[in-house]
């Protein structure tokens, strides 16, 4: 491992716990028809009011990763030592449905930086704890995302 | 929605109904659009090969929204979504045939709530696992009427 890649490697380690500012998007009724035909889910409890107003739900809601069109704000922590990046995976969980209207306000905080050796060299793993909450107080669901940089 | 899953009609081991995808280049555009994730190496090859990428490549959270539909798709209105991870192993494709799987691993109530667990997984057309991951839900039970 390089110094460079050491010293990088240290700071981010040090940021572990910061957290980015809020940022409050609000969910548009169209957005989530393109989100879903974008993904390619006919299910009509994101694009058929009549059939959804009669459901549990009452309305439309949003598919399950449609809050992936939510980016936190970017977190105020050194950049990583390797400028390509990859998805490395997601750990959602759901509390409560999101549906048009909602004011979504979206935070993350840092909460793991790794270094492994990969098939691509070395490889730096990092996981954001990101949280979704809405207009009324509720978190709607949280996301571990892990982002990867080599 | 249609069809009714009740927690008793589950059993471990039992196989979630897969789904198909045949995604193409067009696709992976309009899902940048509507995500608004227009990192490069989903839809300019030369960007994707210059990272070291064998041509562009799926988005992973597109092939998350694949795993979240199956498992939606699966258990339908009355079921709730409570958890769904997955890691992203292995780069997948356009024009390859992708297949979103799923198998119960557990049943149990707690709370008085009836939950299920599952391993899903993300195969490819030659049926390797690029995508695994696993998902929680929550389904009515017969012991408690709609």
């Amino acid at each position: 491992m390089t110094t460079q890649v050491q010293s990088a490697l240290e700071a981010l380690r040090k940021a572990v716990g910061t957290q980015s500012e809020p940022v409050t998007y609000e969910v548009e009724g169209g957005h989530i028809r393109r989100f879903a035909e974008a993904i390619g889910d006919p299910n009509p409890l994101y694009n058929d009011e009549a059939l959804a107003r009669r459901s549990r739900y009452g309305g439309l809601i949003a598919p399950p990763t449609f809050l992936r069109a939510f980016p936190p704000k970017s977190l105020p922590i050194p950049d990583p030592p390797f400028t390509r990046r990859l998805d490395g995976g997601s750990d959602w969980e759901y509390f409560e449905p999101v549906r048009p209207g909602d004011r979504i306000t979206v935070v993350q905080r840092l909460a793991d930086v790794r270094l492994r050796e990969g098939r691509l060299g070395p490889m730096l793993f990092t996981t954001r704890e990101i949280t979704y909450t809405n207009q009324f107080g509720q978190v709607v669901a949280t996301q571990r995302a892990t982002g990867i940089s080599y | 929605m249609g069809k009714v899953l009740y927690w008793e009609d589950v059993t471990e081991g039992q196989e979630i109904p897969p789904l198909v995808k045949h995604p193409t280049t067009q696709q992976l555009v309009k899902y940048a659009g509507a995500s608004g994730d227009f990192y490069q190496i989903h839809y300019d090859k030369d960007f994707a090969l210059n990272n070291g990428l064998p041509g562009v490549i799926i988005h992973g959270a597109l092939k998350n929204a694949w795993l979240g539909q199956l498992i939606t798709d699966w258990i339908g209105e009355y079921g709730t979504l409570k958890k769904l991870s997955c890691q992203y192993r292995g780069m997948d494709v356009p024009g390859d045939t992708i297949t979103a799987k799923g198998r119960v691993t557990r049943k149990y109530v707690q709370d008085g709530k009836h939950y299920v667990e599952c391993e899903i997984w993300i195969e490819n057309g030659k049926g390797e696992r690029t995508t695994p991951g696993s998902a929680t839900v929550i389904l009515p039970s017969r012991t408690n009427p709609l």
